[in-house]
């Protein structure tokens, strides 16, 4: 099975970000580097914008990712509410 | 010809955050508002009891009939520290001055209908008065309070409502000039309607437990007064004249959503504590919920046909909210 995976510059925001990637995704991998944090889950990821909302404590609009964002792998399918990699087709 | 070869080396920190935090989180990076709240309340040291007070310590958590274990297990869910409440309030701050100057190019305030005017001016004006007591109220709680995750966010509560008054002043300014203002704070201190208030908000000032205040002040005043006034009463004015008052009470609409998520958390972890605080607490909110009710008739008679009415609804809805919290409802009043 492949794997998707996403990265973010190491900062106080992505911290509470991957907290809840992890939370939401069985199997998900954190793999920490020099100012990175990349991880890795089997088959298909899913960040919800209100586990998210629920560590911030404030509204947050997935399009905020971006700011954060260095690289991930897998075909991509965005809502209001979920960003979610996988490798469907 | 030497080589040179570049290679990534990841040096890892020999501590992530300070020890008295990963005492409480675990060795890992903390966040900031962590780092600025956590154990920062002074606890010890101190030379001198205040000659004012001498049964208590400068910082005494006895300061309080409230009973905590840990007085750092309150936590604020929209974590602010200096940094985020300043930059939260400041985007709140662009949007509301966006709609102040909407409304003063397009000259709403000059065109607005007169009597939609004069109510406006008369719930509001005096409400300035009310913000102030909510202001002194707040800071009096991050003073006599006990552990830095309450105080601090009272500190910015209170911040909040000096905000409050001073939106509520520009309001004034631009719907009746300087004239609004004289009248208002003579409406607050003689009109036979305000009174009721006014001695609830002076008989506030002088609770000396702050979590009693806490409860009186940010739960039962506020969590009746702000649905009244910026919900109903602005209704009634949008539906008379249309938004243009709306529009400038934008702020303290949204600030309200907010804080709700605050007082909530911090009224939970009171009452969850122990059976005796949650007693406690149902008992200060039923004695004040009662008086804040009683005291807001006569204001929203002021704007509204059937005060009576929408201050009942107000208040059960603010029985349920409490109810949610962990307030028991058979203490009587």
């Amino acid at each position: 099975m492949s794997t998707v995976f996403i990265a973010f510059q190491l900062n106080d925001a992505t911290r509470e970000i991957v907290d809840a990637i992890v939370d939401d995704n069985p199997g998900a991998v954190v793999e920490q580097q020099p100012a990175m944090v990349k991880v890795d889950v089997p088959s298909h990821m899913v960040i919800k914008r209100e586990s998210i909302e629920e560590r911030l404590g404030r509204p947050f609009d997935l399009q905020e990712l971006q700011v954060h964002l260095i690289t991930l792998s897998g075909n991509l399918d965005e809502t209001d509410d979920e960003f979610s990699l996988s490798w469907a087709n | 010809m030497t080589s040179i070869d570049l290679r990534t080396v990841a040096i890892q920190p020999l501590r992530n955050t300070f020890d008295h935090i990963a005492e409480r989180f675990g060795d890992k990076p903390a966040s900031r508002y962590q780092e600025g709240s956590y154990r920062v309340q002074a606890e010890g040291n101190f030379h001198y009891r205040p000659s004012w007070a001498p049964q208590y310590e400068i910082f005494d958590p006895s300061r309080t009939a409230l009973v905590m274990a840990d007085w750092y297990s309150f936590k604020d869910p929209r974590q602010f520290y200096y940094g985020t409440y300043t930059l939260a309030r400041a985007k709140m701050e662009e949007n509301a001055e966006g709609a102040f100057t909407f409304v003063e190019q397009r000259g709403l305030a000059a065109s607005f209908d007169a009597d939609a005017r004069a109510t406006a001016l008369a719930v509001l004006m005096p409400l300035r008065h009310v913000a102030w007591g909510s202001n002194t109220n707040n800071a009096a709680m991050c003073a006599y309070g006990y552990g830095t995750t309450f105080t601090q966010p009272c500190l910015y509560h209170g911040m909040d409502q000096l905000g409050i008054a001073q939106y509520l002043t520009r309001v004034g300014l631009m719907l009746g000039g300087t004239d609004a203002l004289a009248a208002g704070k003579q409406a607050w201190v003689e009109a036979e309607a305000w009174q009721p208030l006014r001695r609830l908000v002076e008989d506030m000032m002088v609770v000396s437990d702050p979590i009693e205040l806490y409860v009186a002040q940010n739960l039962a005043l506020d969590g009746l007064l702000y649905p009244l006034v910026y919900r109903d009463i602005d209704t009634a004015i949008t539906v008379k004249a249309g938004p243009t008052v709306s529009m400038l009470l934008q702020f303290q609409t949204d600030w309200f959503t907010e804080t709700t998520k605050w007082i909530d958390a911090t009224v939970k972890t009171m009452t969850g504590e122990s059976a005796a605080n949650a007693e406690l607490v149902s008992g200060w909110f039923a004695t004040w919920a009662a008086r804040a009710a009683e005291a807001l008739e006569p204001v929203a008679a002021l704007a509204l046909p059937d005060a009576a009415a929408a201050v009942a609804a107000v208040r059960s809805d603010l029985a349920a909210r409490a109810a949610g919290l962990g307030i028991t409802t058979n203490v009587s009043a």
